[in-house]
């Protein structure tokens, strides 16, 4: 994963609360064994629709998007994530996520930024009335600015230090290996099957 | 004064950061073709193994056709190819579609006696929860991190906090557990448990089967909490007893001797409490696209200008718009196209066996389809040993093999877009069953009562309509 700092871009918006993952991407078109190759099926029945922003040659560009509460819920498919990213997206925010949709997230170098549901609002609206609204997010200080307003991004350490430092999540873990072999020596016998 | 989520996550904590998340160590993973192509794939090109082959096994659930046989081209043999050749290539040990030990995944676990208290469980497929109904802590996760418990058997999380619900009373007849999940989403939403690990407890928990738990924890992760528990007791070691991953001898009596020990303690503290009288519940239907857009079936269509949140009442109209009902029309009115029987909520022999007491002997209604599908190869041989599948042929539904079949639909079986579904699934998302279609989310007994009718029906409405 490549380390990231701050990110500043466009944002696009969709006023939508609880967008599952089945929204993201639908089941049916995560029929691959590669973590590429999404994109075009990403938001794929709402981008048919007339008006929804993602499509919307007035934020073509955007790689930040903001959405309502309870985004990625539902389905573990990291296709969803790997969709957003294969799209352009580099951060999403919203004031609630689906747990592992956030973990997928943070796992795959998308950054899910967790900020107050009237930061989002505001920060909706200044994006929708002009586009070229420059939003940036910085997660040394754990802030959010757009259109004149800033808010604070909840983030725990870890998580912000594992974007910060861009570490493989395996390779972190495995500096534990000692600590890992030791409780496997003490508690987990290995298992025959029957 | 500890919680059981306190208790298993001490016990598995290998490491702590400090930064707000804990090595946890992994005693089950859990593996399909969905969702682990990438992730093996992540291991062979960091040249790294399995590292407890033993304590993972692998499943043919979501892709699986459930008429017929698995082709041998197109993208659902690609996918499960691919899992063939990586439990081959990874020694790990896999139950294919066409064997007696294939299923949905939480479906098997349960059977095979993998699924125990106490044990820390995950899986690349979010219906994970299903497994804490035998008081272990178990959680769906996605592709990156099922490569991480490959590789080390770890998983770093987080700790989530506690939420009790605690369920008053005596189910009512004909009201089952899958009515009381979508009483409770209602009740508190779809974010409603985000962040937090439900522990059910309660007179109307400690009497229902294994198989009632098994479909209230499934359902869990609709209210948006991270897992479903519920702590062990006779029922789940009578119903372990004899499994073959179970122990055996002297082992099982130690294991169910520790297994007292696996509960909250009187006085541990709870983040959030919720409470819930059941002894007054009746059949729950969902008339939205989320699974907290729910109304008792004697009800009607809510109205949504009556909602004072702005975002839930977008949402209503939303989803009204899509599901092409209006306002006011009582639920027990809506004509259904299909029926649906079967998933990791409700595809186990008791939801099996409770829709063919419904059906022994009728017909149901004219152009109405009803697809009946077992949880498991296990569930499937159990029905037929019993002569289920005969009631149901009789009735007019399809029998099939076991899989994820229509609660997925990324396989053969989906919606056509405008066709309405009555679906024991977990999950009425747009789209969910195939574009454009419409599901309401039942449960078993209210799927067979509106099969026979071809209108959504509770299973108290039959004896007036005979």
């Amino acid at each position: 994963m490549k380390p990231i700092r701050t990110i500043t871009g466009r944002g696009v918006a969709i006023r939508r609360t609880s967008v599952d993952t089945d929204q993201i991407i639908a089941a049916r078109h995560c029929l691959r064994t590669t973590r590429t190759g999404f994109a075009e099926h990403l938001f794929a029945t709402w981008r048919a629709e007339p008006g929804f922003p993602v499509g919307d040659p007035a934020h073509d560009g955007a790689t930040i998007l903001f959405a309502g509460a309870d985004f990625g819920s539902g389905s573990s498919r990291e296709h969803a994530v790997w969709a957003l990213q294969d799209y352009g997206f580099t951060v999403v925010v919203a004031s609630r996520f689906g747990d592992i949709f956030a973990d997928n997230a943070v796992r795959s170098g998308l950054v899910p930024a967790v900020v107050e549901d009237s930061a989002v609002g505001a920060m909706m609206d200044a994006v929708d009335a002009d586009p070229a609204t420059e939003v940036t997010v910085d997660l040394v200080a754990l802030t959010i600015r757009a259109g004149g307003v800033e808010a604070p991004v909840r983030m725990s350490a870890d998580t912000r230090q594992r974007f910060l430092d861009g570490h493989d999540g395996i390779d972190v873990t495995l500096r534990h290996e000692a600590a890992i072999r030791a409780f496997e020596l003490a508690h987990v016998p290995i298992v025959k099957a029957p | 004064m500890s919680t059981l989520l306190d208790k298993i996550w001490d016990a598995h904590t290998v490491h702590r950061s400090g930064g707000g998340t804990d090595l946890l160590y992994v005693d089950f993973h859990l593996l399909h073709e969905g969702s682990s192509p990438q992730a093996f794939e992540g291991l062979r090109l960091a040249g790294r193994r399995v590292r407890r082959p033993d304590l993972t096994l692998a499943t043919e659930d979501h892709v699986v056709p459930t008429r017929g046989l698995l082709g041998r081209t197109g993208v659902a043999a690609t996918m499960v190819d691919a899992l063939r050749r990586n439990c081959e290539e990874f020694g790990v040990a896999l139950h294919r579609s066409g064997t007696a030990g294939q299923g949905i995944v939480h479906v098997i676990g349960p059977e095979l006696g993998i699924s125990q208290p106490g044990r820390i469980i995950l899986c690349g497929d979010s219906h994970t929860s299903t497994h804490g109904a035998f008081g272990a802590l178990a959680f769906g996760i996605g592709t990156s991190q099922v490569e991480h418990v490959l590789a080390t058997q770890t998983a770093a999380f987080a700790k989530p906090k506690a939420m009790a619900v605690t369920l008053h009373g005596e189910l009512p007849a004909g009201v089952s557990a899958k009515d009381v999940a979508l009483a409770m989403i209602g009740r508190i939403g779809t974010g409603g448990a985000q962040g937090h690990v439900i522990e059910y407890r309660g007179a109307a928990v400690e009497a229902m089967s294994m198989e009632s738990r098994l479909t209230l924890c499934n359902m869990s992760i609709e209210a948006g909490a991270k897992a479903g528990m519920i702590a062990p007791d006779a029922v789940t070691a009578e119903y372990l007893r004899g499994r073959p991953y179970a122990p055996a001898g002297r082992a099982w009596d130690e294991a169910v001797a520790s297994w007292a020990a696996l509960r909250s303690d009187d006085e541990a503290e709870f983040d959030r409490r919720v409470d819930i009288d059941v002894t007054t519940l009746s059949p729950f239907v969902s008339w939205g696209t989320n699974p907290s857009q729910v109304v008792e079936l004697s009800g009607v269509v809510p109205d949504p200008s009556a909602d004072p949140d702005p975002a839930l009442r977008d949402a209503a109209e939303r989803a009204l718009t899509y599901m092409d009902l209006a306002p006011g029309t009582p639920m027990r009115e809506i004509p259904v196209d299909v029926v649906f029987l079967g998933s990791c909520t409700n595809g186990r022999i008791e939801d099996l066996r409770a829709a063919a007491g419904l059906l022994d002997g009728h017909r149901i209604a004219s152009g109405v389809r009803m697809l009946v599908v077992p949880g498991s190869a296990a569930v499937k041989k159990a029905a037929e040993s019993e002569g289920l599948d005969e009631v149901f042929r009789s009735a007019g539904a399809e029998w099939r093999t076991a899989g994820c079949s229509l609660c997925v639909a990324m396989n053969d079986d989906s919606l056509a877009a405008g066709e309405r579904c009555a679906s024991t699934s977990n999950r009425n998302f747009e789209g969910r069953q195939g574009r454009g279609g419409r599901t309401h989310l039942v449960s078993p007994t209210t799927a067979a009562a509106t099969a026979l009718t071809g209108r959504l029906t509770a299973p108290s409405d039959l004896g007036a309509l005979r």
